[in-house]
């Protein structure tokens, strides 16, 4: 016999369900409740950085975009700094900056839109520098268990070649599935394919 | 370079699966491809930070927070508990949201149409942070049973749907807690997406007398774990090597 480890085992998870709006986003479930919704602003209005749009659907293995969807960001800001104290430049970070951020989906068509700053290049693991990314995480009824990816930018075609994440995606057409692309005005399109041949790139992070 | 400490692997094998056939939804939703394993950077040890600021006072009193001119319907109960992590640490500052139905079973929520009423003082949602210690308490009344579209005839056993941060991005979590004694938890295809009977017990908070108000309400308790931290160093080559 040996002693026993004794750590304790995470929760585990459940879906967020059809009605996850109601927690965390009571204002689009229709009503009005708490004085603020959280992670509607990333960045504050001082914060340097180029502004961009980021918008897309989640679609499912048919197709169909989810509609009940909900997305978290989290993300640098345009110095490559977290809001975090786990950040050795943290102090650095721009004032008002959030870093996190909370949308969901259009009800009728599913469509989702993320308002925040480009982020810059982040320190990565062993002295190499990852390309501007922001994480994603989504949940919804179907979800089991809330899926983590990245968004990458595919006008950073130098940087990308060097992320020593996207270059750790075997099968090389399927990095494309983490780059947003220009659609004009600042504003990026990210579709998230849950399922099927184009499927999104999925981390367990 | 010593940085912060990465997040213990998620078990997978205890998680539910992403594609569980008996929850029909997760058929179209689930990946099908292996998710692509991560080595830690600040992008996943990192996370948003909460502070009082961003919650209001009667944020985690569901009883009151959205009252207009009394007390919801139903059993009157206290939720309570601690987030900890693997290593048994309190994770203080986290933030903590729940959501529900109402006594009846219903959502105050555009897309429920369930036929039990909305009840004109219950919102469904509360929020707090957890204090130096990992507590976390609310108030609130235990929502009913609904059924929903799986099979014809399928409820949900009583839940409240709790929503949990940590410290780091990698440790999000999104759960449901369910009460001791509740015989539709056993017949739930989505509790049964969790294959580990052990792991399904983990959701099940059980009634707590201590914590009980005589002659008020009744109280159940609902510890939170989530991923533990290793307190090494950050990278196995170091800088320079
Ligand atoms: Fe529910």
């Amino acid at each position: 016999m040996v002693q026993p480890l004794n750590y304790l085992k995470e929760t585990p998870s459940q879906t967020a369900g059809p009605y996850v709006h109601i927690g965390l986003a009571p204002g689009a479930a229709g009503f009005d409740i708490f004085h603020n919704q959280l992670g509607a602003v990333v960045a504050g209005p001082d914060v340097p950085g180029e502004r961009i749009r980021i918008e897309g659907l989640v679609l499912d293995s048919t197709g169909a975009p989810v509609k009940d969807v909900l997305l978290e960001t989290w993300q640098a800001d345009a110095a490559g700094i977290h809001p975090h104290p786990d950040d050795p430049r943290h102090a650095e970070c721009a004032p008002g900056f959030r870093g996190w951020g909370r949308v969901i989906s259009d009800f009728e068509t599913g469509l989702w839109t993320l308002d925040t700053i480009k982020p810059g290049k982040v320190p990565g693991r062993n002295g190499r520098v990852m390309a501007p990314h922001i994480s994603v995480w989504i949940v919804s009824r179907g979800i089991n268990v809330g899926l983590q990816t990245r968004i990458y930018f595919a006008d950073e075609e130098e940087a990308n070649a060097a992320d020593p994440v996207l270059g750790m995606i075997e099968q090389v057409h399927r990095r494309e599935t983490l780059l947003a692309r220009p659609s004009g005005d600042g504003a990026y399109r990210f579709d998230i394919l849950l399922q099927g041949d184009r499927e999104t790139v999925f981390f367990d992070i | 370079m010593s940085g912060p400490g990465e997040f213990y692997q998620r078990d997978r094998t205890w998680h539910p699966p992403a594609y569980s056939p008996d929850y029909k939804t997760s058929v179209a939703r689930s990946p099908r491809l292996p998710l692509l394993s991560l080595e830690n950077t600040l992008s996943e040890v990192t996370g948003p930070v909460f502070g009082h600021g961003d919650l209001g006072p009667l944020d985690n009193d569901l009883i009151r927070n959205f009252a207009k001119d009394g007390d919801p319907i139903g059993e009157r109960i206290i939720v309570h508990g601690r987030v900890v992590d693997e290593n048994g640490r309190g994770v203080p500052g986290t933030l903590v949201e729940v959501w529900q139905a109402n006594a009846g079973g219903r959502y105050r929520h555009k897309k429920d149409t369930y036929l039990a009423p909305v009840d004109p003082n219950f919102g469904g949602c509360g929020r707090c942070l957890t204090d130096g210690e990992g507590y976390y308490h609310f108030r609130t009344v235990k929502p009913g049973a609904y059924p929903w579209r799986n099979w014809v005839n399928n409820w949900r056993p009583a839940h409240i749907h709790v929503s949990v941060f940590g410290s780091g991005f990698a440790q999000r979590l999104i759960t449901q807690m369910y009460f001791e004694g509740d015989p539709l938890i056993a017949k739930c295809p989505i509790v049964q997406t969790i294959t580990d009977q052990a792991a399904i017990d983990a959701l099940v908070a059980p009634l707590d007398m201590n914590a009980a108000v005589p002659l008020d309400c009744l109280a159940y308790k609902f510890d939170i774990v989530l991923r533990g931290r290793r307190s090494t160093l950050f990278e196995n080559r170091l800088e320079g090597n």
